[in-house]
């Protein structure tokens, strides 16, 4: 092979429609005849339906039809727990379109369908609701109390699951140490926000009597199978499409969304395509949220700083209902003690249902609030005991030669023991300290403080596990016409550049270049085998199941290359879309005449067929044209399934200058080293990287979703919620390591999340480290806002 | 949460004389899309983003937040950036529109914007991206590019990204002002 792909800046096959306005997200679709939807929603927090009329909007010219719960007949069911677990005491999911009851500001009541929007949200403003409101309380902490208003009135304390995990023995530990640490730490609510909102498109062929929906979901497959049962349909009668899908970051792997059942129903009700496009405000009060949780961690150490033990016990907000599971708590239970050896863990989480947005896992699920809690704890832990907040990193690192590392019956989203499979923590500190220059920067910080200037370092390492099973698979077929290979995997992408990254791998195993590669994915009537996007599993568990069928169909193009030039399938080699007999490349064939020629044909359909028909000198054939066991052309289909999930890992850090005056806070560097093993391509990991760090961003100093008492979502807008402009994200100096991971073929780890899980500690720590001078209380909560710096400085002149 | 747009008059009393047009009137408007002439009856309250998506099929103009933050519907008006999620469509009467359809030439040629978008991987999920290319377009072709990363990125600070963490982008409009500088 020629030039490797595999680990190349390759240029993304996507871009080309995409910079040309030519991108394919379901509003771009165009479907003769559409019918738009829009949801009345309601308007408070806890309540009861006491009055619901729809006669006004139903009188509306052009309304085709307003549905309410009552008109969904078998669909007017709980929608599935997705997750299932043990733990989950009190499982609450909701119902497409809500009955009596609301649970947040934001949920479905009616869904309206008109000839155009503006008239199905003209209808939907006329549509009468009158609830009996109902007292509520959005603290996940104060909601957990004994006598806090009920969500669900059958559940206790909100309490909706609980799970207490023991790895190794926390208690002698805890006995055994010279010193203990202990911090309470916050992580407030935010929200994904992709920039293209939730969006559903469907068509109901009476005929054929099929369903297709086009959504803007990571989970194609799973929606289908949803769609299917509820629908009591053939899985082959229910094909769900994601084209481009505009961001994703974890909400849009929840399925079913109200929209993903009302739009594809009313389309079948109505025999006309129904589409409906998710507004920015509405996005915020309806697509799911993440991140509350409040941990109170303790460590447990010797006098050098060696941390012997770790107890946390941490609330979890889930929202009003629970339609994932426990996932995100389960990833920030199991990722609690980070890079650390950390022998004995004590973790305990109750998941609390408060009336607000459901919460589902958003990009670092659970791990940013993990993150922040031990590296929190890690920092508290240097100050007390003395220790140079670098030094008590690099003594409790889990070294090279220990792995794999164990944490026993500490159970992954997988469903199996943590074991962190490969790493070199130390050598990726040290890589920070260097591109820091920290000699340097200290010094600076010192002239700094002579000056009166606030300037800190802080950092954060972070591990995690991605590239969860159970299993992804890939289908190749060589086309006979063009030659070119055609790929198929069971995920979607939402930008993360899927396109280029498999056709990379292709490429390295069959000889031809990456744009001749075309990958179609998010169809299920293409490929339909296989979970979804998420948890930063697509480059680990696709990108690995591609290569094993690039590889298996290098093996036939092979064998069938050797039978044409009649040679050893040993001594073929595949370059510039060519099969030939090594050493003689001026002689040989092309992979399209290798295609046609593996596919003995009857008709000669076009000049090049005539060559495999079978009176052809070409296709002599002395026993069957397909012997048994043969498949015609060359197509194969692969699975990979991991044994366990792969950890990737990183240190962030950034200097800051706080300005006491106006509590701006000034970014001058950010560093990040970080080893997601070995990269299929560079340039793609960059944007990754760059894309979470910004969203770290995000949620380090502005990013807050603001509930007021009566649970109504106060900045439920673009003006009101802030997400980072160019000028709000700092440029990111950034250090690739590449340690191959032992459990793949190609040695990947994920990368989806690794830039967003450190920021908010990496800024919290700078900030803390600024301020210390002036005796300012410890960072213990973000995101930072300019209020919080404020409050930190004032309690700083209190206390001073 | 509905109804960002064009709700109002059911809650306006009709005043007798009114003169006001209504959503179901149809208004004459004649304009230029990417050099083309356009002549159109459309409603009082179509927007201008739903105009070019809805009724001339030119969906490469996203609309992120329909509420003019997000920056993803920017569009050229007689040349000048403008969200086409807070311009109605009668407003543009007479004027020329340029979208993201508009930006390579005739030929398939791709403007310098839109290939260094794609070398420097300024964009990712390719939602933003029109608006984007619009706004760097007018950027690179009418302003001085700041000097320093800060003041590149204040000129920037119009469109939300939520993918690239902007690097790319600002790595793209350097790039593209170079190659149009070079070229004089």
């Amino acid at each position: 092979m020629s030039t490797r792909q595999f680990g190349a800046r390759v240029q993304r096959n996507e871009d080309a429609r995409l910079i040309t306005g030519r991108g394919r997200f379901v509003d771009d679709l165009p479907l003769d005849g559409v019918l738009h939807g829009a949801f009345a929603r309601s308007a408070v927090a806890r309540g009861r339906i006491t009055h619901l009329d729809t006669t006004a909007a139903r009188a509306l010219p052009g309304v085709h039809r307003v549905y309410t719960h009552a008109d969904l007949g078998e669909l007017d069911v709980t929608m599935p727990l997705l997750i299932p677990h043990p733990c989950i005491g009190h499982p609450r999911t909701q119902y497409p379109l809500a009955h009596e009851d609301v649970y947040h500001v934001g949920q479905a009541i009616a869904f309206v369908v008109a000839d155009d929007r503006y008239i199905a949200e003209d209808a939907a403003r006329l549509i009468e609701i009158d609830y009996d409101i109902l007292p509520v309380e959005v603290d996940p902490a104060k909601a957990a109390l004994d006598g806090a208003p009920l969500v669900h009135e059958d559940v206790p304390n909100n309490i909706a699951a609980h799970l207490v995990q023991v790895s190794g023995d926390p208690d002698a530990a805890f006995a055994a140490a010279d010193h203990v640490t202990r911090i309470q730490v916050r992580v407030d609510r935010s929200t994904a926000a992709p920039m293209e909102c939730l969006s559903t498109a469907a068509r109901w062929d009476a005929v054929s009597g099929e369903l297709t929906v086009w959504d803007g979901t990571q989970a194609p497959i799973g929606l289908r199978g949803a769609l299917s049962s509820l629908f009591d349909l053939d899985e082959d009668k229910v094909r769900v499409v994601a084209p481009d899908v505009g961001g994703g970051f974890g909400p849009k792997i929840v399925f079913p969304y109200s929209n993903e059942i009302l739009v594809p129903f009313a389309a079948k009700d109505l025999r006309r395509p129904v589409k409906w496009v998710e507004d920015r405000s509405e996005n915020f009060v309806h697509m799911t949220h993440e991140r509350t949780q409040i941990h109170d961690i303790e460590l447990a150490a010797t006098s050098d700083g060696v941390v012997l033990g770790l107890r946390d016990t941490f609330l979890h907000d889930t929202g009003s209902f629970i339609p994932y599971g426990i996932a995100v708590a389960q990833v920030a239970s199991t990722q609690i003690a980070g890079p650390y050896r950390i022998p004995a863990i004590h973790v305990t989480f109750d998941c609390v249902y408060t009336p607000t947005v459901p919460v589902t896992p958003y990009r670092g699920c659970g791990r940013p609030q993990a993150n922040f809690a031990i590296e929190r704890a890690m920092d508290q832990l240097a100050a007390e005991l003395g220790i140079d907040r670098f030094e008590i990193r690099r003594r409790n690192f889990i070294a090279p030669d220990e792995f794999p590392y164990t944490r026993p019956d500490l159970v992954f989203a997988d469903g199996l023991p943590v074991t962190l499979d490969s790493g070199r923590y130390d050598d990726a500190l040290a890589a920070l300290e260097k591109a820091l220059d920290l000699d340097a920067i200290r010094a600076e910080q010192e002239q700094a403080r002579a000056e009166g200037r606030l300037l800190g370092l802080g950092l954060s390492f972070y591990v995690e596990g991605t590239g969860l099973g159970p299993y992804e698979g890939a289908k190749i077929r060589l086309h006979p016409i063009t030659g070119k290979a055609y790929v198929n995997t069971g995920l979607t992408a939402q930008g993360q550049g899927h396109e280029t990254a498999w056709a990379q791998i292709v490429a390295d195993q069959i000889g031809v270049r990456p744009e001749d590669v075309i990958v179609v994915e998010g169809d299920t009537g293409v490929f339909d085998w296989g979970v979804a996007t998420f948890a930063s599993r697509a480059a680990v568990v696709s990108g690995n199941a591609v290569h094993v069928a690039a590889v298996s169909a290098r093996a036939r193009i092979a064998q069938a290359a050797a039978n044409m030039l009649e040679a050893d399938p040993d001594d073929i080699e595949l370059e510039n879309g060519r099969a030939f007999v090594r050493g003689t490349s001026s002689r040989g064939v092309t992979l399209a005449e290798v295609a046609t020629m593996s596919n003995p044909l009857r008709y000669a359909f076009n000049k090049a067929a005539q060559t495999a028909t079978q009176f052809a000198p070409t296709a002599r054939s002395t026993g069957k044209p397909l012997p048994d066991g043969e498949r015609p052309g060359i197509e194969v289909s692969e699975y990979y399934s991991p044994p366990h999930a792969t950890w990737a890992y990183g240190v962030h850090a950034a200097l800051v200058e706080v300005d006491p005056v106006t509590c701006d806070i000034d970014v001058k560097r950010y560093v990040c080293v970080h080893d997601c093993g070995n990269m299929i391509n560079p340039m793609i990991v960059e944007g990754q990287v760059a894309g979470g760090v910004a969203q770290g961003m995000g949620g380090a100093f502005y990013e807050k979703l603001e509930y007021d008492e009566n649970g109504v979502l106060r900045n439920a807008s673009f003006m009101d919620f802030l997400v980072p402009y160019a000028t709000e994200v700092p440029h990111i100096e950034m250090i690739h390591m590449e340690t191959p991971s032992p459990l793949n073929p190609l040695g990947i780890k994920g990368v989806g999340e690794a830039g967003t899980i450190p920021v908010g500690q990496v800024i919290a720590s700078a900030v803390e480290d600024a301020l210390s001078p002036l005796g300012a209380p410890p960072v213990r909560q973000v995101p930072l806002s300019p209020s919080a710096i404020h409050d930190l400085l004032r309690e700083a002149r209190v206390s001073a | 949460m509905n109804g960002n747009h064009g709700t109002d008059h059911l809650d306006a009393e009709p005043v007798d004389g009114d003169t006001r047009y209504g959503p179901d009137d149809r208004i004459a408007i004649s304009l230029t899309v990417n050099g083309e002439k356009v002549e159109a009856a459309v409603s009082p309250r179509l927007l201008l983003s739903d105009f070019l998506r809805g009724d001339l099929g030119l969906t490469g103009t996203h609309v992120g937040c329909e509420h003019g933050v997000c920056g993803a519907c920017t569009v050229h008006l007689d040349g000048m950036p403008a969200r086409s999620c807070l311009t109605m469509a009668v407003q543009v009467d007479g004027m020329e529109v340029r979208t993201v359809e508009g930006l390579a030439e005739p030929d398939g040629t791709l403007h310098p914007v839109q290939r260094a978008f794609r070398e420097c991987h300024g964009l990712q999920c390719g939602f933003c991206t029109p608006g984007f290319l619009m706004a760097v377009t007018h950027l690179v072709e009418n302003e001085e590019l700041a000097e320093t990363d800060d003041g590149l990125r204040a000129q920037l600070a119009g469109n939300l990204c939520r993918c690239t963490g902007y690097m790319g982008i600002v790595a793209a409009t350097r790039r593209a002002a170079a190659e149009i500088a070079s070229k004089g």
